[in-house]
């Protein structure tokens, strides 16, 4: 199992046309994505890497039930991306753009959330489920299918991150990038929950970052977890006031601090590496074992490893 | 982008907000000549930081010859490390009460909030919970009028001042939304003495990725210059107070590579994220930018998602040529996309590149202590340098 996408996704991508969709297309389809259309007003007929490009969403649904989007569109035509990928029905709308006005963002997750879509993003290098598939920027040889889930707010720490797992042999259910804006379609619990019901899923790894206060939400909701978590945080040398790249990620007015986040994961359980490449040792350390390692107890083969230690 | 006062004051009188009678002075004579008009004034410097008042930068004068000797101490002298070269002469108020009243993006919630309190003229922050309102406003539909009666009932305020106070918050909101803000606030709202309310003091944040659909804004710079160069060149830039000028892809891994280079005992010269697939020339003018401060050591850490490490190699190459080679060491961390590529271009010019974050920061903060030592090129220490080459960090031009 995988977390909201797997082997069944079909996707299209708004903006295929464009550099980086063209791009990425042709990654996604290379990792074995089925990337089933295109999107692009106006170039409706073309073919990209054999892909059919349509001038709408709708179409690429009537045409190869698709199902998942990732949009390259350009920061000040994507909210009206988001709303043609939601009114056509998709249930997985990935927003890899950047620099999406706030007040659009905030648009888009009201009309996403009436039709029942779930966004990944804005700002996000998207959502892989090792093996099944890949829709959004990430690179491939990052990742290997397992046990471990991930989640995180920013793209190239938790690429650093599921390349030593995947080093040290611990492969992953889904990586889902949050993104990095202040307003995102997913947030840390929401996802939490879903690794929670994902029987594949045997710990969890959170990547958060100073700003806001995701990670002091999080750490309430995996108190009452059974799955092992283990974080990283990024941010410990920033200094107030200073916006770190990302939107999201400012101290303000004293809150959002690195110390603030890092008592509250410790207080739920949760491991904290101090090093990123340190994640893969303590998820090693906290991952039940399954039966077929020979655990010894069966069905209840995480028996005294729980996060809540 | 933070708007000055006086800015956020326009901002909201266009919408209908009341304001005190006021105007911007950069002279003496000119705070002088509002003073004749206005009466007794307070004179407000505009700068874009809290806690005037207690810095010395809110000061009064009842005659336009106080106004001048005021305007003339404020003007151009620094208060909380920024100048002064506006100052703001209003009408003195006499206020009997002050109330908070703002409207910000909620990005738990991905909505706007109000947020609206009996205990004004402080920090929100410091204001306990349980005398602050705070109200959700679905963003499709606005802020209804019910609901701003609604929040006033809760503050009760009773019936002359609540119908101001609504009237005040539904055209803040107006503001909040026409100006693309983050956060537009009133604090204090003032109740003067006549029994009317005034936005005694207020801020509009603009968010800085609306602002291609707000050409007429008016554009205020915060930042150091170089900051402000970054910026123009559509880069995330923060400049800090250390030695060793870094460079990574993604806000993430750029920060943690911060933590890591002082977790090692270095110190970080700057936060830049060169990511989000900058091109070639984009990549070179960051690193150029980072060289002219002068580091004592460059450290290039990419990730490559959508960036590309060829990219990111041509635009070190670049630079290299264009500056006859580089007079520091260059320690450099690259893989993902188009890795194989990226590495053949950098060998091609006479520079290598570690695989991983932990070797190429061990590497760079030990190259800036020998740098700042002013030795010659360092040996990498045992097991910091590329499998079987421990000298992986360059020096001048003869590569």
């Amino acid at each position: 199992m995988a977390i909201f996408v797997d082997e069944r996704t079909r996707v299209v991508i708004q903006n295929a046309t464009g550099r980086q969709g063209r791009f990425h297309l042709t990654q996604m389809l290379a990792y074995g994505t089925h990337v089933m259309a295109g999107t692009s007003p106006g170039k409706g007929g073309q073919e990209v890497e054999g892909i059919p490009i349509y001038d709408t969403v709708e179409q690429a649904v009537l045409h190869h039930a698709v199902n998942a989007s990732v949009i390259f569109v350009p920061a000040a035509f994507a909210k009206d991306a988001v709303f043609e990928a939601a009114d056509a029905g998709l249930g997985v709308i990935v927003v890899i753009t950047e620099h999406i006005p706030v007040h659009d963002a905030m648009a888009m997750m009201a009309y996403a959330r009436q039709r029942g879509s779930v966004v990944v993003g804005p700002n996000t290098f998207g959502i892989i489920s090792p093996g099944k598939a890949k829709l959004g920027i990430m690179p491939a040889v990052a990742y290997t299918p397992g046990p471990v889930g991930i989640v995180a707010r920013s793209g190239t720490l938790s690429y650093e991150i599921a390349s030593a797992l995947t080093d040290a042999g611990l492969g992953q259910t889904t990586v889902v990038g949050l993104g990095g804006d202040r307003v995102v379609g997913l947030n840390f619990v929401e996802v939490l929950k879903k690794f929670s019901d994902d029987p594949e899923t045997r710990a969890v790894v959170l990547v958060g970052e100073i700003g806001g206060s995701a990670e002091e939400e999080a750490s309430e909701y995996i108190k009452g977890m059974s799955k092992p978590v283990v974080a990283y945080v990024a941010g410990r040398s920033a200094p107030p006031g200073k916006r770190m790249g990302h939107a999201g990620a400012i101290i303000e007015r004293g809150r959002g601090t690195f110390e603030g986040k890092i008592e509250a994961l410790e207080a739920a359980g949760v491991k904290v590496a101090a090093l990123p490449w340190q994640v893969a040792d303590l998820v090693a350390e906290v991952l039940p074992p399954t039966p077929a390692d020979g655990g010894g107890n069966g069905r209840n083969g995480r028996a005294g490893t729980g996060g809540e230690a | 982008m933070k708007l000055y006062e006086y800015l956020a004051k326009e901002a909201f009188a266009r919408h209908g907000i009341p304001v005190p009678p006021g105007r911007v002075a950069t002279s003496p004579k000119g705070a002088a000549e509002a003073a004749q008009e206005l009466g007794d004034v307070a004179l407000k410097v505009q700068i874009l930081a809290g806690g005037r008042g207690k810095a010395g930068g809110i000061r009064f004068a009842s005659t336009p010859d106080e106004a001048a000797r005021q305007a003339a101490e404020l003007l151009g002298t620094e208060i909380r490390g920024l100048r002064v070269s506006k100052v703001l002469v209003e009408k003195k108020l006499q206020i009997d009460r002050e109330f908070y009243l703002g409207v910000a993006v909620d990005g738990g919630a991905r909505r706007p909030v109000v947020i609206a309190s009996t205990a004004g003229g402080v920090n929100i922050e410091d204001v306990p919970e349980k005398l602050i309102i705070k109200q959700a406003v679905d963003p499709a539909w606005g802020l209804m009028p019910f609901r701003a009666r609604q929040i006033a009932r809760r503050l009760d305020l009773g019936p002359d001042l609540s119908s101001q106070f609504t009237d005040i918050l539904l055209r803040l909101y107006d503001v909040f939304q026409t100006y693309d803000a983050e956060l537009a606030e009133i604090n204090p709202l003032a109740l003067q003495k006549d029994g009317l309310l005034v936005a005694a003091d207020g801020r509009l944040n603009m968010d800085d990725d609306a602002l291609f659909r707000h050409p007429d804004s008016p554009v205020v710079e915060e930042g150091t210059e170089l900051e402000l160069r970054a910026r123009k060149a559509g880069l995330a830039y923060v400049e800090l107070d250390g030695d060793i000028a870094v460079m990574a892809n993604g806000a993430g891994i750029t920060m943690a590579t911060l933590d890591i280079i002082q977790l090692y005992g270095g110190r970080p010269a700057n936060f830049l994220d060169a990511g989000g697939g900058a091109g070639v020339e984009t990549t070179a003018a960051a690193i150029e930018l980072l060289l002219s401060r002068r580091p004592k050591a460059l450290l290039i850490n990419i990730f490559g998602g959508i960036t590309r490490c060829d990219d990111v190699a041509r635009a070190l190459v670049t630079v290299g040529e264009r500056r006859g080679g580089f007079d520091l060491p260059v320690v450099i961390r690259l893989v993902g996309t188009n890795e194989k590529e990226g590495l053949a271009i950098l060998e091609d010019y006479g520079l290598k590149a570690y695989r991983t974050m932990d070797e190429a920061a061990a590497q760079v903060v030990h190259a800036a202590k020998v740098s700042a030592g002013d030795q010659p090129p360092p040996r990498a220490p045992a097991g910091a340098g590329p499998a079987g080459d421990p000298s992986a960090v360059e020096r001048g031009g003869g590569l």
